[in-house]
């Protein structure tokens, strides 16, 4: 067929299915598994890896593995896989660390109280968010304070040597947080101040913390925050972790804020100017509203980094969840060849699920806040 | 609907030193076919193009212009016929491929210069790279070509301090460079300020002078009007109506074309 | 300060506590008294604390006899030695093992940042699992199972694994055996090292003759076809020899020696991607079922060797396809030339003058292994650790700087004819690595500062030997922290000023 000039399509050509099949699973497996011959091959050692790792693991954690019930003799057996029933046997311990039994309740709460707030404070469309964060960052860190360590309203006193576990990794973490937003905001906000001594002191302190690895921050805050303090002084060594944690990831916090303000179109600075508004409000009704907003994703991607650090203050001894399972790992109790592989397991999956969920979530903002950008 | 502008550009076109052949075939495609997965975007495409012709092809966004040029240099595959270019078809043998695009000059929407080169390195890299000429002969030809689209003194700086317009002029060059037989254009005005589309379009008006055969993509229907020897109108993955552009205009045949010069030309 | 009254001069000055300047004066001054006095309460606080310790500051205790054992040191270490001197090897500790981190964990970064962008659903896929289950553990973890999990876990030293190559895997670490190399294999060591200077002055040449004259000079060609002759020898020899493994006839001298040459007959004719293709078929052959072996033990020898047949079968036809039929000409980068230069000038030599280079094994005595070279459990579980840890993010920034460069750049290149391996050099890894290399270099930076975490598995590095067990001993925590923190803090100022200097170089030039 030819066309030539002053051609008038007449037969108007139907949309016809491609040649060949565009579905099903062999197609599939053609063009992402075996497009060219090089794909092919990568394909075929995907496969051997597969078949080489799966079934070993499959077997260790599923299959051969003694299950909660189980006996410590059923994990001494030859070929055994993962010891669950150690786990659970332990499990307690892996939680709440050396907390008193009959007092379970307390951290009980705390976690409710946890879930309760910081669901809805996570969700960008749920109501009340002022209250919540009220709540979230001032009311429940108190009231969580006074619960686990009691001493008030007939509630025994339990010192911080016997709390542990989960429970301290999430203590540790979210104080961590919830102390260094804050903190991160005003460094951020100092570090893009015209004030020089001001801006030089910013720029000092969050580049310090910044250089230096968290195991030496830690250890200066639990050797030298003493000889900081009046003679006679104590500090908890919790409370000395704490402070250690919290100035770290309050320097990396305000590089994300950082970011965050310097993403502002500056017509946002000039128009909170121009309305005649001082600095504080122009920062705290115009600014931070919408830098804050941004950095959503780069604060719970902190979160996530200041969640696997706090594994660190086990080297300052603190019994958190990873030093728990590490000291159980010699329990004589429940000794077989699979103790410590399954313990580290646990440990491993019970920080891969808080991370992962986390990350997942701050992927999810993200994408949330680009679409709500441009629309 | 598509932005579509009228920029004329204000001095006559030497349409007599155009020689169309009327025997050397540059481009013929065959009842081609094209689906991306399970969405038929070109459906029986039957094109001919001789040396020195310059074609516009024309057409509401989304009916398959830039994916039917695209088809020619082969940065889309076509499941369905035959595209033959200078004597070649394409196949999926990538080595006749790359002999095939070395002939065939492409300028994109957004000008894809390398941005981390100067303008002369844009310029003589693949002169250099993949046809093996000296450098200090492939820097002379590029500056040929920088003062033919007009900034000579460019040639040092990087693309990023250069304007819309004057990437673009650089990118026309780039690809002369190469000394090809047929040139494609895809949307080459459409990413540009309005002021830009003038300088642009001298360009390409001035190469249809040198006899270049040509396909470009475009809403500048004065840049049609002046320079094609034929338009093509397309919808829906198919050519709807083709006509010399004195007819096409005043007279068109089909109803959706009508319909499209309505919209566009008020 | 304005006059007042001077209706025709600028508006009257707000009062002073409402001018700008002023009141940032004002915050400063207050916020500058308030860190100074802080600073300076606790100065007083710790001086107070010291008196009533009885402690002392300074540094003199640097000059010290230290008293204790490092179990891991790069240079001879002894009791007798200072406490400047344990400074010294544990920063020597941790750039050790910082320096191999950093070689590994960019090696499988760089695999698994590319796997993880391959159009190949499987490999992304594995890929993709890797980087997230590594990415959210925690370092500390990962270094205790690798530590008290695998390498602790090994067995005693009386029922070492044997790995191949005599090394030894038990309790204490790895064996390796011992490269003894004789007074001549100097000479070698030294051929090679200039010989890669040559090689790549070579490719540099021939590269920027290829680009002024348009193609590679004439005697790079022709010292090309002699290297690739020589190379294809050498691998025919090579897959001859490895045939042998399975089909025991073939592994005689004679047999590769011929065979090689038979090869290197097909390779100087139009048939050239035959002998290519059979060289990639034997090796890949060969290896493929060795490994295969080693990982299904169950599975019967013969049925791993179809497979392995198989595999070898895919490499040779890709290699069919790659091999061009024509011989190395002007146009083509004469790869085989360096790739002799590096490796046959050197064993040339080795042969020539009679060098030696001697393993000595490790040999397993009654208690311990004699002989041999022993790595640490330690180092090799913190530079496991470290190199899968940082590898998920180097992987993750490789996939982001490649992604970063846009689709139209590929099609550019594309539409002007060049080849994939130009497109890929000459346009898309060059504007790749100036979105990898910064976050790259804080990556390594991270992985340096993470090497402190060996204290916690008792790997001898700053933190451990400095921060930890000198400052037990000399209670001189304020000198001590201090040290530690200021060379970490070199660490991080080199990198920031390495990154400034990168950027500065590599920044597109915007308008």
């Amino acid at each position: 067929m030819t066309m030539d000039i002053g051609y008038v399509r007449t037969d108007f050509v139907p949309a016809k299915p491609a040649p060949g099949r565009t579905g099903g699973p062999i197609l599939w497996a053609q063009k992402n598994l075996f497009s060219t011959p090089t794909n092919a091959l990568f394909t075929v050692f995907g496969i051997l890896f597969l078949l080489w790792a799966v079934p070993p693991l499959y077997n260790f954690i599923i299959g051969h593995a003694v299950m909660p019930g189980g006996t410590v003799e059923e994990c001494r057996a030859e070929g055994a896989g993962a010891c669950w029933a150690y786990i659970y046997a332990r499990f307690n311990f892996f939680i709440y660390g050396f907390y008193p039994i009959e007092e379970y309740w307390r951290p009980n709460i705390v976690f409710v109280m946890l879930a309760a707030l910081i669901i809805p404070l996570l969700m960008p469309t749920a109501p009340f968010k002022r209250t919540n964060a009220l709540l979230f960052f001032v009311v429940f860190p108190v009231v969580s304070f006074y619960l686990l360590s009691g001493g008030v309203f007939g509630m025994r006193y339990v010192p911080t040597e016997q709390w542990g576990g989960l429970m301290v990794t999430l203590i540790i973490s979210l104080v961590g947080i919830i102390c260094s937003i804050p903190l991160g905001i005003l460094l951020a906000l100092g570090r893009q101040s015209k004030l020089p001594i001001i801006k030089t002191l910013c720029v000092l302190f969050i580049e310090l913390w910044r250089a230096v690895p968290l195991i030496t921050v830690l250890f200066m805050a639990s050797i030298m925050l003493p000889l900081f303090m009046p003679a006679g002084t104590t500090v908890d060594k919790l409370l000395r972790a704490l402070v250690g944690v919290t100035l770290f990831s309050s320097a990396y916090l305000a590089e994300t804020v950082r970011g965050g303000l310097q993403a502002l179109p500056r017509g946002q600075f000039e128009a909170g100017a121009s309305l005649g508004l001082g600095y504080w409000k122009r920062t705290y009704f115009i600014i931070l509203p919408q830098a804050l907003k941004h950095v959503i994703p780069g604060i719970v991607n902190n979160f996530i980094a200041l969640f696997k650090d706090t594994s660190l203050v086990s080297i300052v001894g603190i019994f958190d969840l990873l030093n728990t399972v590490q000291s159980a790992s010699s329990d004589i109790e429940w000794a077989s060849p699979t103790q410590a592989v399954t313990g580290y397991v646990f440990a491993a999956s019970m920080f891969w699920m808080f991370c992962f969920a986390m990350s997942r979530y701050s992927l999810w903002m993200e994408h949330r806040l680009d679409t709500g950008h441009k629309r | 609907m598509t932005h579509v502008s009228e920029t004329n550009v204000e001095r006559t076109v030497d349409t007599a030193a155009m020689q169309v052949s009327t025997t050397d075939v540059a481009i013929e495609v065959i009842g081609m076919h094209k689906w991306y997965s399970d969405f038929h975007v070109l459906r029986d495409i039957n094109l001919k193009v001789m040396r020195g012709e310059r074609i516009v092809i024309a057409g509401p966004s989304g009916s398959g212009k830039s994916t039917l040029i695209r088809c020619i240099n082969r940065l889309e595959e076509h499941q369905e016929g035959q595209i033959v270019v200078n004597g070649t078809e394409l196949t999926a043998d990538l080595k006749r491929i790359d002999e095939v695009r070395r002939e065939v000059g492409m300028v994109f929407q957004h000008f894809n210069l390398f941005p981390h080169l100067t303008i002369l390195q844009n310029l003589t890299l693949a002169p250099i790279w993949v046809r093996g000429i000296p450098k200090a002969e492939a820097e002379a030809t590029a500056m040929h070509y920088l003062e033919r689209v007009k900034i000579p003194e460019q040639a040092q700086k990087f693309p990023g301090q250069l304007s819309g317009g004057q990437q673009q002029r650089v990118a026309i060059a780039r690809s002369l460079c190469m000394q090809p037989r047929i040139m494609l254009f895809d949307e080459p005005t459409s990413a540009l300020d309005p002021e830009m589309v003038k300088e642009v379009l001298e360009v390409m008006i001035s190469l249809a002078e040198d006899g270049m055969t040509m396909i470009c993509v475009t809403h500048e229907m004065g840049f049609a009007r002046q320079v094609a020897n034929r338009v093509i109108f397309m919808d829906q993955g198919q050519i709807i109506e083709q006509n010399d552009p004195e007819n096409f205009f005043s007279n068109p045949q089909h109803e959706r074309t009508k319909l499209f010069l309505s919209q566009i030309l008020h | 300060m304005a006059v007042h009254g001077n209706l025709s001069g600028p508006a009257p000055r707000p009062s002073l506590l409402n001018d700008p300047v002023f009141r940032g004066i004002i915050y400063q001054v207050l916020v500058a008294v308030a860190v100074f006095g802080f600073i300076a309460w606790i100065v007083l606080n710790t001086a107070q604390n010291l008196a009533m310790q009885n402690k002392t500051t300074g540094f003199d205790f640097l000059f010290r006899t230290a008293g204790f054992d490092i179990s891991f040191t790069l240079f001879p270490w002894s009791r007798t030695s200072l406490y400047w001197q344990a400074f010294v090897a544990g920063l020597l500790n941790t750039l050790l093992v910082a320096v191999i981190g950093i070689f590994f964990a960019t090696i499988i970064g760089f695999t698994l940042g590319i796997a993880r962008l391959s159009s190949n659903w499987l490999i992304s896929r594995v890929a993709t699992v890797y980087i997230e289950t590594i990415r959210n553990i925690p370092l500390l973890l990962q270094l205790f199972f690798w530590y008290f999990a695998v390498l602790k876990a090994m067995p005693a030293v009386r029922d070492s694994f044997l790995l191949p190559l005599g090394v030894y895997i038990n309790q204490r670490g790895i064996m390796v055996p011992m490269p003894l190399p004789d007074h001549e294999f100097i000479w070698v060591a030294v051929a090679f090292v200039v010989c890669l200077a040559a090689a790549i002055a070579i490719g540099i040449w021939a590269t920027r003759q290829r680009t002024l004259t348009g193609h590679y000079p004439n005697s790079i060609v022709l010292a090309a076809r002699f290297a690739n002759a020589v190379v294809m020898f050498a691998l025919a020899y090579l897959a001859v020899t490895l045939l042998g493994q399975i089909v025991p006839s073939l592994g005689t001298p004679i047999v590769a020696a011929v065979g090689g040459l038979a090869l290197v007959a097909v390779s100087l004719t139009p048939y050239r991607p035959y002998a290519g293709a059979f060289v990639a078929f034997a090796i890949a052959f060969v290896v493929a079922s060795a490994l295969l072996a080693s990982m299904f033990s169950s599975i019967p020898l013969v049925v791993l060797q179809v497979v392995g047949a198989l595999i070898g079968a895919a490499v040779g036809w890709i290699m069919l396809e790659r091999i061009g039929t024509a011989p190395v000409d002007a146009s083509r980068f004469p790869t085989a030339l360096p790739i002799l230069v590096v490796f046959g000038v050197p064993l040339a030599l080795y042969y020539l003058i009679g060098a030696e280079l001697a393993f000595e094994p490790p040999v397993l005595q009654r208690f311990n292994f004699q002989g041999g070279f022993q790595l640490p459990p330690e180092l090799v579980a913190l530079v496991f650790g470290l190199s899968i840890y940082t590898a998920a993010f180097i992987a993750e920034n490789v996939r982001g700087g490649i992604r970063a460069v846009s689709k139209g750049q590929t099609e550019a290149a594309q539409s002007l004819g060049l080849k994939e391996g130009d497109r890929l050099r000459l346009v898309i890894i060059p504007q790749a690595m100036r979105v990898i290399v910064p976050p790259l270099t804080s990556q390594y930076l991270n992985l340096t500062k993470n090497s402190s975490l060996g204290a916690a598995i008792g790997y001898p590095e700053l933190v451990n030997v400095f921060t930890g067990t000198t400052l037990n001993q000399t209670g001189k925590a304020i000198e001590v922290i201090a040290l530690t923190m200021a060379v970490y803090l070199t660490f991080s100022l080199l990198t920031s000023a390495f990154m400034n200097w990168y950027n500065g170089r590599v920044a597109l030039v915007e308008r």
